[in-house]
């Protein structure tokens, strides 16, 4: 084999002529360069990938850039962020390029993070244990009593295994002479590992033969490592509360613990990871209302009732976690928790009081610490850090500041780092005292020229281009020790600034490839097979929140898709019929608008009385009714934005093709033009109602049939029984001489009675139809039956889920007789129909409540849960 | 002197609570100058779960849910104690130049250890300049910490006014400080404040006070209520109580229940209910001298 590094290089650094792709890409003197060799040849273990690229045409690459865009927007992969007016969610930024490190280099990562996660969690033992560190002068007092992140609730707390770190992460850079440091810690929540995943999954699909060739290291063994670990210690877990309390009994053969991820809910930064994570790993994804305690366990609310939780991975902040014990200003906690941490109840991964870690100020002590605790000098060294605190310290920072980032030391202290060299004599005198009057409050941490590595440019000419990068690598605890995940996130500097790295600034991010020679996939040390038991499991605990947004979800796209065509309707009536020849249903569809509020004026009080409006009126309103986002307009694009936040809820209960349906169906009301036009109105609705139809599709064939389905089935089989009663009460009431092709076609039937009855339509065959005719998916009739059958499947996990009053109205309509009932004006059906729609609603209500109530949104949530007034001390 | 003391506290919700989960600091802790000798908690409605601890500080702490709906809560503690002699200021003559213990608890911590967890900012006390310039008009340089605590424990009795309606338990020091009115809480808190932002530790003490003052002495602020008053640590003399509300050295009136290093660590009732929409409290206490 040619030893690459040892190649004489010749004359010319860029090498135009060996590969015409390395002409564009910019070395630079002072920093590390991932890809180049200081000789200007590429380094070993990126030749492949330069082959690759050099037989890609612009076009394909183009292509696969685009692929790629097109899959992080239609997988939803999104990072909220808060301060962004644009909305809740940006798209993940991925570059197509993977940050390739060879097996050898990658050995020392591992053995680094390995020891670094060790040390951490011996010294978070130390401090809510027994504090010697203190004692013996390893540990300035100030770093863990000055420290909001301290929580002293949780000292004394036992763990499994005394590990309360099982999820680490270090964040590391390359300084010019090829070292690695790390920056930071995060001990915390870890993000990102779901979204090195999805990288992954994007990336590997980009390069597929590359990546196969390569023998990239797979990323799934750390996962199912993760998982077996909780579920070893849920298991343990289970042995205690089933010891303590008769009511539980012991997990039975095969039967798994129940492990939740807890979420601080939609809006948190990294939702969707969290959501994709607990797909991923089989865990319900559950919010702090979806939990309670009791008699110091922790219960999940699940439609079938309380069951109890053995393991929590949870990404909310730990003072958040229960507003007894801890933030009592926490709305997103489960009171109580920590004391069933306390009593063994529960493991908490990663331990609660685990953030005190997480901080510049402790770097300085951790060779120290490291000699001390574990006995060995530190593996990879940390960025100079030094912590104002101390004196001597002090001096040499604000002598220094130009060479500087100051950062603060505590979580609570909510500043932005700043660079010495960026400010004025005046400034520099500011940050000066600001750093005397509160040392302890800040840490300096040396500047690093960190490496760069190429990124893919695809604006014109689509060319190679070099970027600063950072990589953060994970850990996570076994009963064995800490194993880390081979790859990792690489994080990209942001063009405004490439000292930072942040991915909540507009950085982007790189899958991350460590390849070995051979195969050597990676697997759980603990389990080596995947056993049936594992395929059911994750299916049984349906929170009752996901339950509830299930039914939701079904009602509103049926209402969606009833708006749409209604909308559509009325928007053909005007274009293709003058106002004289719509004009004995044109009162009943604009009712029905206004009724909805699709049209935003005053609801006449009885349809007939409805206001005279000319066209150009009733247009306006029509559009307004599509596309406005005013806030408070019931308009079809307040809806869809509505139904999005709903689905939005349920991400990980839906397929990505479900997903991206929605995604895009919701993404073609934003891009409406500032004055769309009638045909633009058309245009989108066809659209919506085609990916309506799409969504009821996945409903009926993509979705698996278990009790949220069902629920979610109820929901639609509700809502249009609801609108089959409004639209037909409203309908029957219309001169009999109408025409009632419309009422078809809003109804979907239109090609169905257009087959049976080559004829006009007339009363008696389409209120067959659309009553009485069980063939018919939008038949009343059709409705009763599925709703009764649901119901009834319900009632046999539940009791009685209330079918009743439906038998007897199926029956009762039965009973009608056609020529005299199946008319219009008749005030039997009319009657029939308001006994239907009351029984509905009702049967909503009890829904909600027996099944739903004990738990529900964040706003439900602020208005049962109360944190009580404490008495003050007077 | 031995006491008793009665302190019921009522909580009245306009709909029922169908989860009740209360954290209490009432069971008073016994130490050097205190003997707790019985204690009774009774709770209404009687709770499904009740479980006592200890918490970091060393405290007693009872927990209790209600899962039963209920419209009212009533928590009646019942305690008799017997306070043992304190050390007066005539037998606190030698204590250190105030500087001398803030350079020795920065220094050593082995020899401090358990004041070190009073020495820094908490949730309801931020330290600032305008605090610690405030406590060096009592911290004069070279002045003995005993002497230099009683002075600035007698400036915010002088300088305050004791006002039930100035603030809440929100209010931010920086605030107290400016306006000078507040309640018990709030000038153990600045006090706490002032001597932590000199780098002394202080300790936040929540408990009671004698309702009935003996003959020809004025009845004592905060006896109707729980009251809370400040802790100085002495490396000579360990933890010396003053009250600022009171303008006083705590001798044999003041009834210990917790202590830790705020308001946020020694809540007589902390909880979380589901539920009950808008609710009333109501606190009273009454503290006897017992033959």
């Amino acid at each position: 084999m040619v030893n690459i590094e040892n190649t004489p290089s010749p004359s010319d650094n860029t090498h135009p002529m060996l590969h015409p792709i390395l002409q564009t890409y910019p070395s630079q003197q002072h920093r590390h360069d991932e890809l180049m060799q200081p000789t200007g040849t590429p380094r070993l273990h990126w030749q492949a990938l330069i082959e690759t690229l050099e037989e890609l045409s612009p076009e394909q690459m183009c292509q696969r850039v685009e692929a790629i865009r097109h899959q992080v927007r239609e997988n939803g992969v999104t990072y909220n962020v808060y301060a962004d007016t644009k909305g809740l969610q940006r798209p993940w930024g991925l570059d197509i390029l993977p940050f390739i490190l060879p097996q050898e280099e990658w050995q020392t990562i591992e053995s680094a993070v390995i020891q670094r996660a060790t040390l951490m969690n011996a010294i978070l033992n130390d401090i809510y244990g027994p504090q010697q560190l203190m004692q013996d002068g390893l540990l300035p007092p100030a770093l863990v009593h000055g420290h909001a992140g301290f929580l002293r609730p949780c000292h004394g707390i036992r763990l499994p295994d005394d590990y309360a770190l099982h999820m680490y992460a270090v964040d590391m850079a390359r300084s010019p002479d090829g070292q690695w440091w790390v920056v930071g810690d995060r001990t915390q929540a870890p993000s990102g590992a779901g979204y090195a995943l999805e990288n992954r999954v994007i990336i590997s699909s980009a390069f597929p033969e590359l990546f196969r060739d390569l023998n990239v290291q797979r990323l799934g063994g750390f996962f199912s490592s993760m998982r077996d670990s909780l579920a070893y210690w849920g298991h343990q877990v289970a042995t205690n509360q089933s010891a303590n309390n008769p009511q539980i009994n012991p997990l039975g053969d095969g039967e798994h613990p129940l492990i939740v991820l807890l979420t601080p809910g939609p809006y948190n930064e990294t939702y969707h990871e969290q959501s994709y994570l607990a797909g991923y790993l089989g865990f319900p994804l559950v919010q702090g209302s979806d939990l309670t305690v009791r008699n110091g366990i922790v219960w999940m609310k699940t439609l079938s009732g309380l069951r109890p939780v053995h393991a929590i991975l949870r990404r909310l902040d730990d003072d958040f976690c229960d507003p007894l014990e801890l933030n009592p200003d926490s709305l997103l906690g489960v009171p109580g928790l920590n004391d069933a941490a306390r009593r063994g109840n529960v493991l908490i991964a990663n331990s609660l009081g685990s953030n005190l870690l997480q901080t510049g100020a402790l770097l300085g002590f951790l060779p120290n610490l490291c000699q001390h605790l574990l006995g060995q000098s530190l593996l990879m060294p940390s960025v100079a850090t030094w912590w104002c605190g101390e004196p001597q310290a002090l001096e040499t920072v604000i002598s220094n500041l130009e060479n500087l980032v100051i950062k603060p030391a505590f979580p609570q202290i909510r500043e932005v780092p700043i660079f010495g060299d960026d400010l004025s004599p005046t400034q520099r005198a500011e940050l000066e005292q600001k750093l005397r009057n509160n040392p302890q409050n800040y840490v300096a941490q040396e500047q690093v020229e960190i490496s760069q590595a190429p990124v893919w440019s695809d604006s014109e000419p689509a060319s190679l281009k070099a970027s600063a990068i950072g990589l953060r690598v994970y850990a996570c605890a076994t009963p064995q020790g800490y194993v880390v995940m081979p790859g990792g996130l690489t994080r990209v500097g942001s063009t405004q600034d490439e000292r930072v790295l942040s991915m909540q600034r507009g950085g982007t991010s790189k899958d991350t490839w460590i390849i070995s020679p051979a195969d050597n996939d990676y697997r759980s040390l603990l389990r080596k097979s995947t056993s049936s038991q594992d395929l059911i499991h994750s299916n049984i605990h349906l929170s009752s929140r996901m339950v509830e947004n299930l039914f939701w979800f079904g009602r509103y796209s049926v209402r969606n898709h009833h708006y749409t065509r209604l909308l559509r309707t009325a928007i053909r009536r005007l274009l293709e019929f003058s106002s004289t020849q719509r004009s004995t249903e044109w009162p009943t569809i604009q009712a029905l608008c206004t009724w909805y509020g699709l049209m935003a004026m005053e609801k006449p009080e009885d349809h007939q009385d409805a206001p005279e409006l000319n066209d150009e009126s009733i247009e306006a309103l029509l559009i307004s009714g599509i596309f406005s986002i005013d806030q408070g307009q019931p308009s079809l694009a307040n809806h869809m934005q509505q139904f999005f936040t709903l689905a939005f809820n349920l991400r990980e209960r839906l397929s990505s093709d479900n997903w991206r349906s929605i995604n895009q169906m919701v993404k073609r009301f934003g891009l409406a033009l500032p004055s769309p036009t009638l045909a633009d109105a058309i245009l989108l609705l066809d659209e919506t109602s085609t990916s309506l139809v799409t969504l009821a599709g996945f409903a009926l064939d993509g979705m698996t049939r278990d009790q949220g389905w069902r629920f979610l089935s109820i929901g639609r089989r509700i809502e249009r029984l609801q609108l089959l009663c409004t639209l037909l009460r409203n309908a029957l009431i219309m001169p009999p001489e109408s025409n009632l092709e419309w009422l078809l076609e809003l109804c979907d039937s239109i090609v169905t009675y257009r087959s049976r009855y080559a004829a006009q339509a007339e009363w008696l065959p389409a209120l067959d139809l659309l009553l009485l005719d069980e063939n018919n998916p939008n038949s009343m009739t059709f409705q009763l039956k599925g709703l009764i059958k649901y119901l009834s499947q319900i009632s046999t996990t539940y009791g009685s889920g209330g079918e009743g009053p439906f038998i007897e109205q199926l029956s009762t309509l039965r009973t009608l007789d056609p020529d005299t009932h199946l008319s219009p004006g008749n005030s039997e059906l009319i009657a029939w129909l308001n006994n239907t729609f009351e029984a509905s609603v009702t049967l909503s209500d009890a829904l909600s409540h027996r099944f739903f109530s004990y738990s529900g949104t964040l706003q439900e949530h602020l208005q049962k849960t109360n944190i009580q007034q404490e008495p003050l001390h007077f | 002197m031995r006491f008793q003391v009665s302190h019921i506290t009522h909580y009245q919700y306009d709909f029922n609570v169908t989860l009740s989960q209360q954290l209490l600091h009432l069971t008073p802790r016994s130490f050097i100058f205190q003997q707790c000798q019985s204690h009774q908690l009774m709770i209404d409605p009687l709770p499904e779960e009740r479980q006592q601890n200890q918490d970091y500080f060393g405290n007693i702490t009872d927990y209790f849910s209600i899962q039963t709906p209920h419209q009212e809560l009533k928590v009646s503690s019942y305690t008799e104690v017997e306070l043992l002699p304190r050390l007066t200021l005539d037998t606190m003559q030698h204590s250190r130049p105030w500087e001398s213990v803030r350079d020795e608890l920065k220094l050593e911590y082995a020899k401090n250890a358990e004041a070190h967890a009073y020495l820094f900012p908490s949730p309801h006390v931020a330290c600032s300049d305008a605090l610690a310039a405030y406590a060096k008009q009592s911290f004069t340089p070279g002045q003995q910490l005993i002497p230099a605590a009683f002075d600035l424990t007698q400036r915010i009795f002088n300088e305050f006014e004791f006002d039930p309606n100035a603030t809440d338990v929100g209010t931010p020091l920086s605030q107290v400080l400016a306006n000078k009115r507040g309640v018990c809480q709030d000038f153990a808190h600045l006090m706490i404040g002032c001597l932590r932002s000199i780098g002394l530790a202080c300790r936040y003490i929540s408990g009671y006070i004698l309702t009935k003052p003996p003959e020809g002495e004025p009845k004592l602020i905060g006896s109707d209520a729980s009251h809370a008053w400040v802790s100085i640590y002495s490396p000579i003399y360990g933890w010396v109580d003053f009250d600022p509300t009171n303008n006083c050295l705590v001798q044999h009136e003041h009834i210990t229940v917790a202590w830790g290093r705020d308001f946020s660590d020694v809540s007589p009732i902390r909880g979380v209910v589901l539920g009950g929409g808008a609710h009333s409290l109501d606190v009273s206490v009454a503290v006897e001298p017992k033959a």
